[in-house]
């Protein structure tokens, strides 16, 4: 569209253009700002930012809240549990999926229709969060790291997105594979693999910002394990600490909250620990979600 | 446009040897055949019966009066007695309550604003811009429920929360609204939260449709005299209609099964009959108190409903627009 600009600009098209690009301007503002505000209270003097009055910049520039929370024992912890568990789930993942996603892939393949469709029903249907529990505790692995890691090592939109992606590519070099006397498996290693590096990067993506998010098996199976307990649940433990205590009516158990409650500018110093990460890998890896998100959904 | 699950069935078959010489070669023949395609698959086919097929198989607990103490064939059975009791808790109501509102909230919101912010972003001029733009859109999308309930709660804070200080600025109000500890704000803070967090990432699915558009459509309009709202009405909005109609569905599906995580996040003791939904319910009456047969009276109860609501939504589709996802 933006050919015809030149010579067919309007009075009406440069006011919508204005006004469009107004529009989307604000959405990256409000898109952007709480992620600035908090990166500048982080960084602000603790007891200054009770004054108030900060928005994107630090009044009072200050490490120390940093220092503080590392010297936290519990987040120690949880930074090395979320990243035991993002690393163990993202490379059990890719290999499950993309294994499945190949034996999908091959139209010869005896089983493929059955185990398609046995897969794709698991995106419609679950047991539901108690029946899950309790499979949970009958398999014994309540109290355990693997509750991380095994319930979600072979998802269906994973395995379908990789499968797109193999659909794509030139059925020749397996064949040819197979002349030379390859079975299926050094076919999928060392010619599939190599090819899907650009959809693993995706579904590698997907895999370790789910892990490194996720709060609520922390919550639900490992909240009495100290030892067990990851970043997002910790931060989870401090931010509802100072909520309750915010909005508590009573006056006598506000004293008490207080006195456990974290000052704002170390609450926000952890929030931009925990959030780091992604945002540190995010620019780097943006254009292979945005490709795997179109293959996976839309087949035009 | 196919979705995922008719992928494989929609591809050329030009590759698959003979059908009669494969069949005479008989079942068993093809599995030795093909023992490593098996090998690398039904490893997983096992763990999908384990994780996914068998928490069905829980459903059972739901019409016993289930002690995890004993083994399956000595649990009482006690027919629906836990779905009437179900029926007949008061707070069943309020909870589905909250669970529709949230989510018919959330279905209108999260369904037109991505298209809408797909279509201008479209629109917009200067090519940087409208990339920064898409950038930084989709960021919230990678940032976890805590995350975002803390900050929500800082910006809508009572005491220089962003929000009551614009309010108070522009003089809306006189004095700061306690957002958060109020619950007739409970659902709209959800939604707009949910909006904030998800909008870029969704509309990434319809700019790739519009992407796809035949741009001469857009010249032929223009020949016409077709202004700018009146290409994206007549245009663009046709040419992603299937792209909508899908995920409408798969929405419409996720209607009763909103999830739980922001509602947990950004809820607090003041607000709970406002926040509270099916899952929590679950947790709350079902886990923590050992009510395990009662609990999965409601995730059955959340599970069969959105099965149903799945199925209408595909059928109603597939009648008026032809679209659907099976």
């Amino acid at each position: 569209m933006a050919t015809s600009k030149a010579f067919n600009a309007t009075k009406a098209d440069k006011i919508f253009d204005i006004c469009n690009m107004v529009i989307m301007a604000m959405i990256l503002i409000v898109t952007l700002y709480p992620f600035l505000n908090v990166l500048a209270i982080s960084l602000n003097d603790s007891t200054d930012t009770v004054r108030g009055g900060i928005y994107i910049w630090p009044r009072e520039f200050t490490w120390e809240n940093y220092k503080t929370i590392f010297s936290y024992t519990g987040l120690i912890q949880g930074f090395k549990i979320s990243i035991l568990r993002t690393l163990t789930g993202t490379i059990l993942g890719l290999i499950s999926s993309s294994m499945l996603a190949y034996t999908l892939s091959r139209q010869d393949f005896q089983s493929r229709k059955f185990i398609s469709t046995f897969l794709a029903l698991t995106m419609y249907v679950s047991g539901g969060l108690v029946p899950t529990y309790m499979l949970m505790r009958h398999l014994e692995l309540i109290g355990t790291f693997w509750i991380y890691v095994l319930p979600g090592i072979v998802s269906a939109f994973n395995v379908f997105v990789i499968r797109s992606f193999i659909d794509g590519l030139p059925y020749a070099l397996q064949e040819s594979a197979t002349l030379d006397g390859a079975n299926d498996f050094t076919i999928y290693y060392k010619i599939i693999l190599p090819l899907c590096k650009p959809v693993l990067a995706t579904i590698a993506l997907f895999l370790a910002v789910g892990q490194w998010n996720s709060w609520f098996d922390t919550y639900l199976y490992n909240g009495n394990k100290p030892h067990l307990t990851t970043l997002q649940f910790e931060l989870m433990k401090i931010l509802q600490s100072t909520n309750q205590g915010a909005n508590m009516i009573n006056a006598n158990d506000m004293a008490n909250q207080m006195a456990q409650v974290s000052p704002e500018s170390i609450k926000m110093a952890i929030t931009i620990v925990v959030t780091l990460p992604i945002l540190f890998v995010y620019p780097f890896l943006q254009r292979y979600f945005v490709s795997g998100m179109t293959l996976g959904a839309v087949k035009a | 446009m196919k979705t995922l699950s008719a992928q494989a069935d929609t591809r050329n078959v030009s590759v698959t040897p003979d059908p009669s010489k494969k069949r005479k070669k008989g079942f068993w023949r093809t599995v030795v055949r093909q023992k490593y395609l098996y090998m690398m698959s039904l490893p997983f086919v096992i763990w999908l019966f384990v994780f996914n097929y068998l928490p069905i198989w829980g459903w059972t607990m739901a019409f016993q009066n289930y002690k995890p103490s004993k083994p399956f064939f000595d649990q009482k059975w006690v027919g629906f007695k836990n779905f009437v009791d179900l029926f007949q808790d008061e707070r069943f109501y309020l909870v589905l309550r909250n669970t529709l509102a949230m989510s018919v909230m959330g279905l209108i919101a999260g369904f037109i604003i991505p298209i809408a912010f797909a279509i201008f972003l479209n629109e917009l001029r200067g090519k940087y811009f409208k990339r920064t733009v898409q950038t930084v859109s989709y960021l919230p999308h990678f940032v976890s429920w805590v995350v975002v309930a803390g900050i929500i709660t800082k910006m809508l804070s009572r005491d220089g929360g962003i929000v009551n200080e614009l309010l108070l600025a522009l003089h809306i109000i006189d004095e700061p609204i306690q957002f958060m500890a109020q619950g007739k704000w409970f659902w709209g803070i959800v939604t707009v939260s949910d909006v904030w967090k998800e909008t870029g990432w969704n509309a990434i699915i319809y700019l790739a449709a519009i992407a796809g558009i035949d741009g001469e459509l857009y010249e032929a309009a223009k020949v016409d005299g077709a202004g700018r709202f009146r290409q994206m009405w007549n245009i663009t909005l046709p040419g992603i209609r299937t792209t909508i109609a899908v995920l409408l569905i798969m929405s419409i599906g996720h209607l009763i099964g909103i999830g739980f995580e922001k509602q947990f996040q950004l809820s607090n003791s003041l607000v709970t009959d406002y926040s509270e939904v099916l899952d929590m319910y679950a947790l709350n009456y079902g886990i923590n108190i050992g009510r395990f047969s009662y609990g999965t009276a409601i995730s059955m109860f959340t599970s069969v409903v959105s099965i149903i609501l799945l199925l209408t939504a595909n059928g109603i589709m597939k009648k008026t627009t032809k679209e659907s996802i099976m």
